[in-house]
């Protein structure tokens, strides 16, 4: 019985100061990236291929997953208004949710599944084939060459990202409330424009700036301590997304308490 | 000349490097040998500063290389051209981007130099017309030979070999041992080469040390290994499974 104990209090104990020490390890090389980042951003080129993995190639999937975005939320409102609240607006409605909560954090969930998972995938098949013990050996930091352009990349393309699934969004609630809502284009933007705040928009957009940082650095940490061959691959790539996901939404939770209060609070 | 004194490491619970003396003098070639999982390799990551050692000193040119900063380990690091096990091409980039890496980031050379350059040392490994190719529709020989090409870009004047014909057909291996030889002749280079490959290690060493257990326990050349009454060195160049050596 002792014995059981003893092993459960050792078990906890490592857990815990591994998971202290999984922080410090991510903090530290969120460190060496603002570090390495003149020298890194040096060699553009690097960041503009990032640029379009990370951003452009997520297009298609942007479009999609925000075109039926604003469509679901155009029917929600719809029928959550139905003879509670005119439907005049419901187009402030689709775009306040859109901008502030759904464009910025579902961008980040799908590109975080997307350009998490390859990112970690890739740096890991690195890590295990020597690609990165030979950049060290050549004297290439491997921070400033593969961190530095994917984080830039990321926190460049998320609110760039945003701003078009933003766009979608308010293109797909308007097609419903056209189609199926009877609410007439006039009526739509009017509702919109009247209850348009541009700290909203802007509280999307670095919400977005933030999710991108830790798409890319969880990616990139879970790629660089990959260990052992394929499987070691997947590990890590798995940790990346959850992780990247769960993070997008726990940070999510206090940038809308530090923005809504202390910065736009007037 | 590198020097390493007293080297251990511990990884985990095993004590991997327990106390390795090895002098590589300057132009020689040593060749590294003992069974898997001896640390060989770990050796070879320490000596390039890719693992760092608990205690003990390598110094290369005089230069102790242990606990140095990032900034002067990589000065160090230029001197030396490293061939990994498995190559480490970088699939991302064709042959040629892989061979000029090195020259792109750290000489000012243009890309005409360079891409002269490139051409030119992949001509030292016997490959011509391969730049454009991706690391992935190579063979394996083929791969450690632009390994090799990326390697000599930049005029190392050290090189490190990890197994280097592991893996490989036995004429690949012996094309791989003669550029290993024509290397060291046409540059000049000192080479570590790290290997349980006994055909290999006659061909290329000028001097072998064999790795048991952490530690040096024999240096010599390969006519002294032949000729030595060491128990552990004769059973493992004979390459038998009975002896002092017993097999996990």
């Amino acid at each position: 019985m002792m014995e059981l104990i003893e092993d459960g209090y050792e078990y906890l104990r490592d857990k815990t100061l591994d998971s202290i020490a999984e922080v410090g390890r991510i903090a530290m090389l969120v460190g060496d990236t603002f570090r390495k980042l003149g020298r890194g951003l040096r060699s553009f080129g690097l960041v503009v291929e990032q640029m379009d993995h990370i951003g452009v190639q997520s297009l298609m999937l942007v479009f999609i997953v925000s075109l039926f975005t604003g469509a679901v939320a155009a029917v929600q409102a719809g029928y959550q208004f139905a003879n509670v609240v005119p439907l005049k607006f419901i187009g402030s409605v689709i775009l306040r949710s859109v901008i502030i909560e759904l464009g910025p954090v579902l961008t980040a969930l799908i590109v975080g599944g997307r350009v998490g998972a390859s990112i970690a995938a890739e740096l890991g098949t690195m890590r295990v084939t020597e690609q990165i013990d030979a950049l060290d050996a050549m004297a290439i930091n491997p921070v400033r060459y593969l961190v530095v352009p994917r984080v830039v990349a990321a926190l460049v393309m998320l609110p760039v990202l945003t701003i078009m699934a933003n766009t979608i969004a308010i293109v797909g609630g308007w097609i419903v409330c056209l189609t199926t809502l009877d609410v007439s284009t006039h009526t739509y933007v009017t509702s919109m424009k009247t209850f348009f705040f541009m700290k909203d928009l802007w509280s999307g957009l670095i919400k977005a700036f933030f999710f991108g940082g830790i798409i890319a650095w969880m990616g990139c940490y879970y790629g660089f301590r990959t260990e052992g061959g394929a499987e070691g691959v997947g590990i890590a790539t798995t940790r990346a997304v959850v992780s990247s996901c769960v993070l997008v939404l726990i940070s999510d939770y206090v940038l809308a308490n530090v923005l809504f209060r202390f910065i736009f609070n007037s | 000349m590198i020097k390493i004194r007293d080297l251990k490491i511990k990884l985990g619970k095993k004590q991997v490097l327990d106390g390795v003396d090895l002098d590589i003098p300057t132009g020689k070639t040593v060749v590294v040998m003992g069974r898997s999982g001896t640390g060989k390799s770990v050796l070879f990551k320490n000596i390039i500063g890719l693992m760092h050692p608990d205690s003990g000193s390598i110094e290369v040119d005089g230069q102790e290389v242990v606990g140095l900063p990032e900034k002067q380990l990589n000065e160090v690091r230029k001197r030396f051209g490293v061939l990994f096990q498995s190559g480490a091409l970088f699939d991302s980039m064709t042959v040629g981007e892989n061979v000029g890496l090195p020259l792109r980031e750290h000489t000012k050379l243009s890309s005409a130099e360079i891409a002269k350059r490139v051409t030119e040392r992949l001509e030292w490994v016997g490959l011509q017309g391969v730049e454009a190719m991706k690391p992935a529709s190579l063979s394996g020989g083929m791969r450690k030979r632009v390994g090799l090409a990326r390697a000599i870009a930049m005029d190392p004047a050290y090189i490190l070999y990890d197994e280097p014909t592991t893996g490989l057909d036995p004429i690949m291996s012996d094309v791989i041992n003669r550029l290993i030889r024509s290397l060291q002749q046409r540059i000049g280079v000192t080479s570590i080469v790290v290997t349980h490959d006994m055909n290999s290690a006659y061909h290329v060493g000028d001097e072998l040390a064999m790795l048991h257990e952490g530690r040096v326990v024999f240096t010599g050349t390969p006519d002294e290994a032949r000729s030595t009454s060491d128990p552990m060195v004769h059973q493992f160049i004979e390459g038998s499974s009975e002896g002092p050596i017993k097999p996990l």
